[in-house]
């Protein structure tokens, strides 16, 4: 490797030679080539031309530590942060759509975002740290698809619809159709996600978020989300109960949804919303908890995020 | 691998490059620009010792490769004295309230501040805990550093009045 100083740039008059360093003494991830894409196009040539060689890089949050490890080995890195087609935030009457490159810091602070989907403004704060949400992205983390992760199961209970598109075809999937196992989505090799679309979150919707973590910024241990939509009665007519790090993927719990739809929530129906998610659920130990540690918190979590939504709610309609 | 050309600016000072891809930026800023301020700790963006302001922006340079830096301005811990070559109103503030011990954390804690105290001149305490809690220190405790910052950030709000 060879450097050298340039007085060019910004014209700094202090010149300094740089000698350098013996490279093989730092590295950490095993050597790749590097290709910084501009366009779609060429990232799916470059995806169909080397196939399970390749890996995408968005903002590196998740990528480069499994590189540094060497977990994983890609012989090519396409780089798709110079892509504009990836990038944007735009809000229609109906959807609010999000390129797969808006970083976890635009939906913490975007007034559009707050706006058209209040939860993603909600539960972005919980992503890592500040330092890891100016580069991680919203495509990065659906495609990562962690288990515990908050913007997987954040687009389950919005019910949103992930954009995918290949050399040759895109492709509409409702995210919970998207999300297959642990750090495993539908999205073949030569894909990308290029967004997502939510429709927006309307006057007569409410939405709870409850994490148990660690510490502030870690992974989940345990997480549950609620949206409900109720009728001018203040009925239920729509609901999506979800959970998170309790599963190989973010789970809707169905039958905590049947409870709640076309009721009144009362006391009674939030402990059967309870009971329905710890029958739901069937957890498996990790490092963090127990197996009925998790089924235990996870029914409270939901709960709670059900009051909670339904007292949005409360203070919308009527 | 092919080196690529890369274009920084670190500190003020403008770089013309050959590096090679896997070189991360953390690597490319001790190494090869002489910036050993910049601390390595778990090298998988948890502990925050590597954290440098690029463009401004607080990020783990153990998780930015160098080549993905090409146009962009780095700030490092080497950054933050002042031209006499005294401590700035941060790191003064530091010095005060014994917010460092051993000083491995000390230089990415700081850089996130700065960006912190860039960003918003007077920031309440749950914002200054918020950039903080993004980093590991063995040795303090944190609290000192709080209290470094909270002072800095009610001398600041004073002026402003
Ligand atoms: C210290 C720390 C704490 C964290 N805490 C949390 C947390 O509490 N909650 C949480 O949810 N996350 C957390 N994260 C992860 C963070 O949210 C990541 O930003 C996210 O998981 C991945 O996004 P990325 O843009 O960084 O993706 P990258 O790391 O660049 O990529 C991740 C994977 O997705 C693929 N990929 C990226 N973009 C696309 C795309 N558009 N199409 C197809 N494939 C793509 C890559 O090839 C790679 O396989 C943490 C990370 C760190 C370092
Ligand atoms: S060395 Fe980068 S975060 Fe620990
Ligand atoms: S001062 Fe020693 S790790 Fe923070």
């Amino acid at each position: 490797m060879f450097t050298e100083c340039s007085e060019q740039l910004f014209g700094s008059s202090e010149h300094s030679h740089i000698s350098c360093g013996v490279l093989g003494e730092s590295v950490k991830p095993a050597a790749f080539e590097y290709r910084n894409s501009r366009d779609e196009d060429e990232v799916f040539d470059l995806l169909t031309k080397y196939g399970s060689e390749a890996k995408v890089l968005a903002g590196g949050q998740s990528l480069i530590p499994l590189m540094n490890f060497r977990l994983v080995k890609p012989s090519l890195v396409v780089d798709i942060n110079g892509v504009s087609s990836l990038r944007g935030v735009k809000v229609s009457s109906s959807t609010l759509r999000l390129g797969a490159l808006t970083r976890h810091v635009e939906l913490e602070t975007r007034p559009d975002v707050a706006q058209a989907a209040p939860l993603l403004s909600a539960v972005a704060p919980y992503i890592g740290h500040p330092q890891i949400r100016t580069r991680g992205t919203l495509g990065g983390s659906l495609s990562h698809a962690d288990p515990s992760a908050e913007l997987p199961a954040a687009m389950v209970a919005l019910d949103a619809t992930i954009l995918v598109k290949g050399a040759s075809e895109e492709r509409r999937v409702q995210a919970e159709e998207f999300f297959k196992f642990h750090l495993t989505a539908d999205l073949a090799v030569d894909e990308l996600v290029v967004g997502v679309e939510i429709p927006v979150f309307g006057p007569n919707q409410g939405f709870g978020f409850r994490e148990v973590s660690a510490r502030f910024g870690d992974f989940a241990t345990v997480g549950a989300l609620a949206v409900l939509s109720v009728g001018p009665d203040g009925t239920v007519e729509r609901s999506r109960v979800v959970c998170m790090a309790v599963g190989p993927k973010p789970i809707r719990i169905g039958s905590a949804e049947s409870v709640l739809n076309g009721k009144q929530i009362s006391p009674a129906i939030l402990g059967e919303v309870a009971e329905a998610v710890a029958e739901a659920l069937d957890p498996i130990a990790d490092l963090k908890a127990s197996a009925s540690y998790k089924r235990r918190t996870a029914a409270t979590l939901a709960r709670r995020a059900v009051e909670e939504a339904w007292e949005m709610t409360a203070g919308r309609v009527s | 691998m092919e080196p690529v050309p890369v274009k920084i600016v670190c500190n003020g000072t403008a770089y013309q490059l050959q590096v090679e891809p896997r070189t991360l930026l953390a690597d490319l800023l001790r190494s090869d620009l002489g910036s050993k301020g910049t601390h390595i700790g778990c090298e998988h963006g948890v502990c925050g010792a590597c954290t440098v302001l690029v463009d401004g922006e607080p990020m783990r340079s153990c998780l930015m490769l160098a080549v993905q830096a090409d146009g962009r301005t780095i700030q490092t811990v080497e950054s933050l004295e002042l031209p006499d070559g005294s401590l700035n109103e941060l790191q003064e503030s530091f010095h005060e309230h014994h917010g460092l011990q051993c000083g491995y954390c000390t230089s990415g804690i700081l850089m996130s501040l700065t960006a912190l105290f860039n960003e918003d001149k007077a920031p309440s305490e749950s914002r200054i805990r918020d950039y903080i809690q993004g980093h590991i220190c063995r040795c303090t405790g944190y609290q000192q550093m709080i209290e470094a910052c909270v002072e800095l950030s009610g001398l600041r709000s004073k002026e402003l009045s």
